[in-house]
């Protein structure tokens, strides 16, 4: 007997069944059902995993209990060689058919895709998500509104996030320019001007252009807010320059020169019992006019570089989520 | 080896002696083929004429293995935090710097190979980079290499940008805020991907540990990788001649491998010599 035909003599192998893995599936959802709600999802899991593991068990006991086991015959088309003896190999199977090793191979792939997609799903997303959620506004305690007289300028610089501290400290260039009245309420409203120092061609730290407290012979005020020390440094700006690439912007903030391409930011404010408090930063194409009666092009909070108006704004049309 | 008369004392004392020193390189190799890998590395056929300027990838990899090593010691030391020392009312991470510089022994000279080195290792990658370019040594088949290379590059200057940060002074902060926001002036996603390596809408502690993060494990992981890959397709391909060579163009036959008395681990096997001890074969070993 060659070792071919003994191949041919083995005992029919039991059909594979997938019996098993319902059951597999019903443990799982189980054990999952356990951590999330026990009582549905573990009761339905548990239920998955009765029915699969009595259709299981009625199959493997089958032969004990009597019952006909209907074998399928092995279907292989054996090509002949040309010499009329049959092949060592076994011939070729038809690409349809799923062999075992061909169920198994597809069964790892996708399996191990399946635990790698698990474990980086949510790793990717702790890496990337907490910097676009919960993105939270601070509003910023500036002091009593008697601080500014009208129409003097103020170098102010504050902490923006007390929890974060020192790091989070920001400056911004503040006028106030008087009350101006409502458009829609036409009730007479506090104006000021709070231009953001954080240059729009890169982000360095813009400078006014003009002698500061220590020259015009006024005090720098400091003043202990909520938001913790908060300085306020008298100013006579002609404009602002930025240190780094030479952006220089007129006294509202338009860009005059340099590489900027479009109006320094301005900070949303509100008069809080008094108290001027610093909202979010908007973003400004450009300002017609001054002061109080200031014409501001207004836009959506966007990041220094970034053209608001023109065929430029094309290239940014979608901002990543701002407070 | 076969001894014709009876092998004296001494000579058998030899034996023993080598067999004994040589053991645990055999150990080895029998087990992984470790041994006999090296050796291929080592041992594999350059042209003749190879020149000193086929050392700059080599060098480059000096340059690495040199930021890696100071790195990790660095890190025993560094404390990513952006906090204010309430003591002294300065950021944390900036005064484990100055620990590093002024106190710590030898603290200065580790710092500074890490600074300096992160130089050379840009500059050794682009005299690398321009030998090939000139030698034409990014052509078939080495066409995947080049690309390698090129990543290694872009993952070097990454670690660059990364590690100016660290430090936490004003020169660190602002070239930080520039470099990000140059990041976020690239049309359509470059505000998105300001805001990722931001961690947020504005520089912070986040930034420094994401940073601190990058800089020390994730793209260092890629850089090994890449130069793993690198390594191994220059071994798979082999060295090229240079553009001048007369051997490359079938002028001068090449010369005769050099064969010399004694192989060892520093010199090659020559060939049809008996089976030296490192070159047993598994299971042959008496």
């Amino acid at each position: 007997m060659n070792p071919d035909e003994m191949a041919e003599q083995h005992e029919p192998e039991p059909q594979p069944t997938l019996w098993p893995i319902g059951f597999a599936i019903g443990v799982a959802v189980l054990l999952v059902g356990l951590v999330i709600n026990p009582l549905w999802i573990s009761t339905i899991g548990g239920a998955i995993a009765v029915v699969f593991g009595f259709l299981w068990a009625r199959e493997a006991t089958a032969e004990l209990r009597g019952e006909p086991i209907v074998v399928e015959p092995e279907r292989r088309e054996l090509s002949a060689s040309p010499t009329g003896q049959q092949e060592v190999m076994p011939a070729p199977v038809a690409d349809t058919t799923v062999t075992r090793s061909r169920f198994l191979e597809g069964a790892t792939l996708g399996l191990g895709g399946v635990i790698g997609g698990l474990i980086t799903v949510p790793v990717a997303g702790f890496a990337v998500l907490p910097g676009f959620l919960g993105q939270k506004q601070h509003k910023v305690d500036l002091g009593p509104l008697s601080m500014f007289p009208l129409g003097e300028w103020f170098v102010a610089t504050f902490v923006v996030d007390p929890a974060q501290g020192e790091v989070s400290r920001r400056t911004a260039f503040i006028r106030n320019n008087g009350t101006v009245a409502d458009p829609k309420t036409k009730k007479s409203v506090p104006s000021f001007t709070i231009i953001s120092n954080h240059c729009v061609h890169l982000g360095c730290p813009v400078q006014a252009n003009g002698p500061t407290g220590a020259i015009l012979g006024k005090p720098t005020v400091t003043e202990r807010t909520k938001n913790g020390k908060v300085k306020l440094d008298p100013v006579v700006p002609a404009g602002y320059g930025c240190p780094c690439h030479g952006g220089q912007y007129d006294i509202e903030g338009n860009r005059i020169a340099g590489p900027p391409v479009r109006a320094l930011d301005r900070y949303a404010f509100e008069i809080d019992n008094g108290r001027l408090t610093l909202l979010s930063t908007y973003s400004v194409s450009h300002v017609d006019g001054t002061g109080a009666g200031a014409k501001i092009y207004k836009y959506q909070e966007s990041g220094p570089g970034e053209h608001l108006d023109g065929p430029e704004q094309w290239f940014y049309p979608l901002q990543p989520p701002h407070h | 080896m076969a001894y014709r008369r009876k092998p004296t004392k001494a000579e058998l004392r030899r034996q023993k002696m080598e067999e004994l020193i040589t053991y645990p390189l055999d150990w080895l190799e029998e087990r992984s083929g470790l041994v006999g890998g090296v050796r291929y590395f080592l041992f594999r056929n350059v042209p003749a004429d190879v020149n000193w300027m086929q050392t700059l990838g080599s060098a480059a990899l000096t340059a690495f293995l040199v930021q890696a090593i100071t790195g990790v010691i660095l890190a025993m030391y560094y404390t990513p935090s952006a906090a204010t020392d309430p003591a002294t009312g300065k950021p944390v991470a900036w005064e484990s710097i100055v620990n590093i510089t002024d106190h710590v022994t030898m603290g200065w000279l580790v710092r500074g190979m890490h600074r300096w080195g992160a130089s050379v290792f840009i500059i050794l990658m682009f005299l690398h980079m321009g030998r090939v370019f000139l030698f034409g040594a990014y052509k078939y088949p080495r066409e995947l290499n080049w690309i390698i290379g090129v990543l290694i590059l872009v993952m070097g200057m990454m670690e660059g940008f990364t590690g100016y940060l660290l430090p936490w002074d004003q020169t660190a902060y602002w070239a930080t805020v520039v470099g990000i926001n140059l990041n976020g002036t690239a049309p359509f996603l470059g505000p998105w991907l300001a805001q990722f390596l931001r961690g947020g809408q504005e520089i912070g502690g986040d930034t420094l540990t994401r940073f601190y993060s990058l800089h020390m494990l994730v793209i260092p992981g890629a850089i090994i990788a890449l130069i793993t890959l690198h390594l191994y397709l220059v071994i798979r391909l082999g060295v090229t001649s240079p553009p001048w060579s007369k051997e490359a163009a079938g002028e001068e036959p090449a010369e005769e491998e050099p064969v010399s008395l004694r192989p060892g681990l520093t010199r090659p096997v020559p060939r049809g010599a008996g089976a030296s001890p490192m070159q047993a074969e598994p299971g042959g070993r008496d």
